[in-house]
C-alpha cells in the first residue's frame, strides 16, 4: 500500500465519521471570524436556538472594515455607517456567546490570516476555517485550513464539524535555490501563471521542493494563502524545524510536556516517500524571475523582464477574448514591456504580504531612497498592531515615512477596498495583495500584484523596474 | 432551506469564463448583516453604468445595454448559463444569495470554483456542471432561440432541452438529498452529536494542546 500525503493523515486525524454516500464529517480545530461572514452565522445560530459546540475554537477580530488612519477614535473612527454596524455586531455577537475577540483597540487586532500564526492558534496539524477564502494561508503550517462560506461558520460554530467531499492530492514542487530578490509571492505567482486560476480545482495542493523548504514560514504563509488563487482551497508545506522554531513561545502555543508531545507529533506531518499524488507540477526555482501581473486574473502575469501579451498570438479564441477584454480593462497595450507601466499608487499590505519579513523586504528597498513624484499615494498596511510595534522598534516605520510612504494602521486595508483605502477609476497600483479583478480594489481601478519588494521598487520609479536592479 | 426537486427556466446566456465573486457582488455590499436584498446588486458593475452603493434604489441608476441580464429577451431567467471557473475568488455567500435574491434557481457551466459550488447547495441553488461541447451547444441554442427554457431534474439528474434532449450531471448524494429534501445539514450533523463528543473525548487524549490553547 502506497504511503500517505500530508493531506490524506491530516483528513484520516479529524475525520468523525464517514458516510456512505461518500460524504464525512471532519473535525475543526480552530475557526477563525471577521466582521463580513459571520453576522449571519450568529444570526442563524440564534434563530434555531443553538449554542457554540466549543467556544474556545472560535478566535475573533474584525478586519475588512476597518479604518487605517486614526485608529485612537477606535470604533467611533468607522466614518461609513454601514461599515461600523458590521464591526459592531461582531463584537456584540462575540460578548453573546463568550468568544475571544481581539477588538478595534486591541494591539493583537490585525488580519485574520497573520493574528493566527502571530499568536500561535495556528499550530501544526490542525483544521482550520475561516469564512474567508485566504484561510489556505496557515497551510503553511502542516495544517488543513480552508476557506468557507457564512453557511458553514454556522455549521462549525454549532457542530464544531464540516460536511467534506474529500479533495485530490497534487503536488507542486518547486526546485532549487531562488534567485536574488525572487520571493515566495514570485514564486506563487509564477506557480499560477503556469497551472493557471483553476489549475488545482477540486485538489488539496502540497507546495515542497528545495525552494519551499528554504523558505521562511512568512515566504511559505505567501505561497498558501494565493492557493486558492490557483483553483485550491487548501495548500499546504509539510512541517519542519522552521515550522516548529516558529510557533515555539507564542502566547497560544503549548508549553512544558505538552509541548514535546506536540512536536514529537507535528514530527510526522509530511508526505510519506512512497506517497501517490494524483497530479505533479514542477518547477525550477532559479528560472523563476520577479513577477508582475498585466491582467485582471492572478494567472495573468510576467516577468518583470518581460512584455504584456498580444493577444493576436492566442489561438484558443475563449482566451484571446480574455486577453482582449483584460487589455481593454487594464489601458495596455499588447506587447508594452512590463517596465512601461506607469503607475498612480502603491499598496504594501493584505494577507498575502503584510508580515514583518514583508515589511523589512520593502524597507530595504526604500531606504534613502524617495517615493516618485508622479505617484498620488504609497501606503504600507502593517497586518496586525502587533507586526505593527515589532516594525516601529526596528525603525521600519521611519524609513517609510522618509521616502514619503504613508505609514498606516493594521487592517484588509486596499486589498479589497471596503473600507476608505481605495483606488480611483482608470488608476494603476502596485500591489502586495492577492487578487487583480475587476475593481477589486475600487471601482475601475487596475490591480498589478507583485511582491513587496517590487512594489517598493516601483514606488521609487514610479512605474515597474526589476528590483534586482536596486539591490545591487 | 428551500426544497428543489425539478425546475424549468428561461436561460440566459453569460459570455465569459473565470466570472469572480467579486463581480457577482461587489465588496461594498458586502457590508450587510443580512442574507437577503442582495439581487439589484447582482452584477453591479457590469450590469449598470455607474458606480454602485449599498442602500442605493438601484431602479434609478443608468443601465448597460450590453450587459446580457439587462436585454429584455432575458428579463425573468432563472438558470444562468455560464462559462469555465464560474466563481472564483472569495468564499463570500453573498454571490449565491445575489444570485438567488435575483430568481436564478440554476447555474450551468463546464466548472466551478469549489468554494462557490459548495455555497450554492446551501441556498437552494443548484450548480449543474456540463462538458464544454454540451455548454457550447446550450450557449448557441439560447442565443437563437428566444424564449429558450431549460428543464432540470434533480432527482433525475438530468437537463433537457426543449427538442427532448436530456443531458445527465452528476452531483453528490449527500448535497443532492440535502436539496431534494430541503434538509438543514446542522440538523443532519447534530444527529452524530454523540460520535463528535467521542472524537473529542479521544483527541482530547492524544492532542490535548489543542484543547487547552491560549489558558
Amino acid at each position: 500500500m502506497a504511503g500517505k500525503t500530508l493531506y490524506d493523515k491530516l483528513w484520516d486525524d479529524h475525520l468523525v465519521k464517514q458516510r456512505d454516500d461518500g460524504s464525512a464529517l471532519i473535525y475543526i480545530d480552530r475557526q477563525l471570524l471577521h466582521e463580513v461572514t459571520s453576522p449571519q452565522a450568529f444570526e442563524g445560530l440564534r434563530l434555531a436556538k443553538r449554542k457554540p459546540w466549543r467556544i474556545d475554537a472560535n478566535l475573533a477580530t474584525p478586519d475588512h472594515n476597518v479604518p487605517t488612519t486614526d485608529r485612537a477614535k477606535g470604533i467611533e473612527g468607522i466614518v461609513d455607517p454601514v461599515s461600523k454596524i458590521q464591526v459592531e455586531t461582531l463584537g456584540k455577537n462575540c460578548d453573546e456567546f463568550g468568544i475571544l475577540e481581539f477588538k478595534i483597540m486591541d494591539q493583537r487586532q490585525g488580519i485574520v490570516h497573520v493574528i493566527g500564526p502571530e499568536q500561535g492558534a495556528t499550530l501544526p496539524g490542525m483544521t482550520i476555517v475561516c469564512g474567508d477564502s485566504h484561510t489556505s494561508t496557515h497551510g503553511a503550517f502542516g495544517c488543513l485550513a480552508h476557506g468557507i462560506g457564512t453557511s458553514e461558520v454556522e455549521h462549525v460554530l454549532a457542530t464544531q464539524c464540516l460536511v467534506q467531499q474529500k479533495m485530490k492530492n497534487m503536488l507542486v514542487k518547486v526546485n532549487g535555490e531562488l534567485g536574488k530578490g525572487v520571493t515566495g509571492k514570485d514564486v506563487v505567482l509564477a506557480i499560477i501563471g503556469k497551472i493557471g486560476t483553476a489549475g488545482g480545482t477540486g485538489h488539496a495542493i502540497e507546495f515542497g521542493g528545495q525552494a519551499i523548504q528554504n523558505l521562511s514560514m512568512e515566504g511559505r504563509m505567501t505561497i498558501c494563502n494565493m492557493a486558492i488563487e490557483a483553483g485550491a482551497r487548501v495548500g499546504m508545506v509539510a512541517v519542519d524545524g522552521t515550522t516548529i522554531e516558529y510557533v515555539k513561545g507564542r502566547p497560544f502555543a503549548p508549553k512544558g510536556d505538552a509541548w514535546d508531545a506536540a512536536v514529537k507529533y507535528w514530527r510526522t506531518l509530511h508526505s510519506d516517500v512512497d506517497a501517490v499524488f494524483d497530479k505533479v507540477v514542477e518547477l525550477d526555482g532559479a528560472e523563476i524571475m520577479p513577477q508582475v501581473s498585466w491582467g485582471t486574473s492572478p494567472e495573468m502575469v510576467a516577468d518583470v523582464t518581460g512584455n504584456v501579451p498580444d493577444p493576436a498570438k492566442e489561438e484558443d479564441p475563449i482566451k484571446r477574448e480574455g486577453i482582449e477584454r483584460a487589455l481593454k480593462y487594464m489601458g495596455l497595450r499588447p506587447n508594452q514591456a512590463i517596465t512601461d507601466i506607469k503607475l498612480d499608487r502603491v499598496f504594501i499590505g493584505s494577507c498575502t504580504n503584510s508580515r514583518i519579513e514583508d515589511l523589512r523586504e520593502a524597507a530595504a528597498v526604500v531606504k534613502g531612497r524617495k517615493v516618485a513624484g508622479s505617484l498620488k499615494q504609497a501606503m504600507v498596511v502593517p497586518g496586525s498592531g502587533l507586526v505593527k510595534a515589532q516594525a516601529e522598534a526596528e525603525g521600519l516605520d521611519r524609513i517609510f515615512i522618509e521616502a514619503g510612504l504613508e505609514w498606516r494602521d493594521p487592517g484588509c486595508s486596499m486589498c479589497l477596498a471596503m473600507n476608505a483605502d481605495k483606488l480611483g477609476e482608470g488608476e494603476h497600483c502596485a500591489s502586495t495583495s492577492n487578487r487583480n479583478f475587476e475593481g477589486r480594489q475600487g471601482f475601475g481601478g487596475r490591480t498589478h500584484l507583485v511582491s513587496p519588494s517590487m512594489a517598493a521598487a516601483a514606488a521609487i520609479s514610479g512605474h515597474f523596474v526589476d528590483v534586482r536592479e536596486l539591490l545591487n | 432551506m428551500r426544497a428543489f426537486t425539478q425546475h424549468k427556466g428561461l436561460v440566459a446566456p453569460m459570455d465569459r469564463s473565470n466570472v469572480d465573486t467579486d463581480m457577482i457582488i461587489p465588496k461594498q455590499f458586502l457590508k450587510s448583516i443580512k442574507r437577503t436584498g442582495f439581487g439589484p446588486n447582482l452584477f453591479d458593475a457590469l450590469r449598470y453604468l455607474d458606480e454602485g452603493q449599498p442602500d442605493q434604489d438601484s431602479s434609478k441608476r443608468p443601465l448597460n445595454p450590453d450587459f446580457v441580464l439587462n436585454q429584455p429577451r432575458y428579463r425573468n431567467a432563472s438558470v444562468l448559463l455560464a462559462r469555465s471557473n464560474f466563481g472564483c475568488g472569495s468564499s463570500r455567500e453573498h454571490a449565491p444569495w445575489a444570485l438567488d435574491d435575483y430568481g436564478f434557481r440554476v447555474i450551468i457551466a463546464p466548472s466551478f470554483a469549489d468554494i462557490f459550488y459548495n455555497n450554492c447547495f446551501k441556498n437552494g441553488l443548484l450548480p449543474i456542471v456540463l462538458e464544454e461541447k454540451i455548454v457550447d451547444k446550450l450557449f448557441q441554442d439560447a442565443e437563437a432561440l428566444e424564449g429558450y427554457q431549460l428543464t432540470v431534474d434533480l432527482e433525475a439528474k438530468t437537463v433537457i432541452t426543449p427538442a427532448g434532449e436530456s443531458f445527465g450531471f452528476e452531483v453528490d448524494d449527500f448535497r443532492r438529498h440535502c436539496l431534494l429534501n430541503g434538509l438543514d445539514d446542522i440538523g443532519v450533523t447534530l444527529e452524530d452529536a454523540e460520535l463528535i463528543k467521542t472524537y473529542e473525548d479521544q483527541r482530547r487524549q492524544t492532542a490535548p494542546w489543542l484543547f487547552d490553547a491560549g489558558q
